[in-house]
């Protein structure tokens, strides 16, 4: 290329008004082994533009699915909750069936029946005791509020 | 987006994130991390990217931001930059030392430049982008993109000329 149009071309340049072509031609011309003397100077600098776009990167990336694990793990802790809470609960039951006894003669069976079933009354009884003393406790509180209640209202 | 996919979208452009980081960081590990970072931030948000018109535009964006940030959290610590990479240039880059030395030179230069001036340069001069995709990435009007480059040209070529004369004399 004529040495005049590589001066304008980098006058354009310095101005920033070269098109891309032009900066590429510039490069060009620089990099050829005769370069004109008295623009030596420049031949680093289009050098070092040049060279610069030879360096890669190429460190690789910790690129992973992003999953939701969390979602999984929670799921795959429910199932295996479940699953040891059937295993025990199927562990405890024929252990209860075992304890019932069973009589062989009926005397004694009858006498433990009558046993068993006063038991029971004697303790239903207790309860009923309770609960009669509490619905006394209650009605009498029960009088109180509304007596009060209805003292109040008729104030009003 | 699978992850081939991915790599077919970054693969034009990933060489050019690492280079605007290390003309920002100077550093080849730390513009390593930082591609990194930026490649990673990408892929995690894969599922917007077909929203933007261009993701070459969007990552150096990012790059430029990121290194910005990662340069004032370093000034504010005090930090100085430690650069000692000039030497382990690519292998297969069997150059003329004397070419090598005036490329640092250049190299050097550069690095006193504001920073706004050497992304500008770095994208025009040596990614050779367009000063609409510039002026887009910076976040500038295409006039004021053109003056930091010509700024940014003008002080390279002054000093150049300074060590050029500088080596006449001295020989």
């Amino acid at each position: 290329m004529e040495l005049q149009t590589i001066e304008k071309l980098l006058n354009k340049y310095f101005d920033g008004e070269t098109t891309i072509a032009e900066e590429k031609d510039l490069k060009l011309y620089f990099s050829s082994p005769d370069v004109a003397p008295q623009l030596e100077q420049y031949r680093p600098l289009f050098g070092y533009l040049s060279n610069q776009e030879q360096q890669r990167f190429d460190k690789p990336l910790p690129l992973k699915a992003k999953r939701n694990y969390g979602k999984w793990l929670s799921v795959a802790a429910s199932v295996v909750l479940l699953g040891g809470m059937l295993t025990l609960y199927n562990l405890q039951q024929p252990a209860q069936n075992d304890d019932l006894g069973t009589f062989n003669d009926p005397e004694v069976a009858y006498r433990e029946t009558q046993k068993a079933l006063n038991m029971l009354s004697k303790n239903v009884n207790v309860g009923v005791g309770s609960v009669q003393y509490v619905t006394g406790e209650y009605n009498k509180s029960k009088d109180v509020i509304f007596k009060e209640s209805s003292n109040h209202n008729q104030k009003k | 987006m699978n992850q081939s996919d991915f790599m077919n979208v970054i693969t034009p452009f990933k060489d050019r994130v690492f280079r605007l980081a290390k003309r920002l960081l100077v550093s080849t590990e730390e513009a390593e991390d930082a591609t990194q970072e930026i490649l990673v931030k990408l892929w995690n948000n894969k599922g917007k990217l077909e929203s933007y018109s261009s993701v070459e535009a969007l990552a150096m964006t990012m790059t430029k931001n990121y290194c910005l940030d990662q340069l004032k959290s370093k000034r504010a610590s005090e930090m100085r930059i430690v650069h000692n990479n000039y030497t382990d240039r690519q292998a297969g880059l069997q150059q003329q030392t004397e070419d090598r030395d005036s490329w640092n030179w250049v190299e050097k230069i550069m690095e006193t430049l504001p920073e706004q001036q050497k992304m500008i340069l770095q994208m025009r001069d040596v990614e050779q982008y367009e000063f609409e995709e510039i002026a887009k990435i910076m976040d500038m009007n295409e006039t004021a993109v053109r003056v930091a480059l010509s700024r940014a040209r003008k002080t390279l070529r002054e000093e150049l000329t300074k060590t050029h004369s500088y080596g006449i004399t001295n020989n």
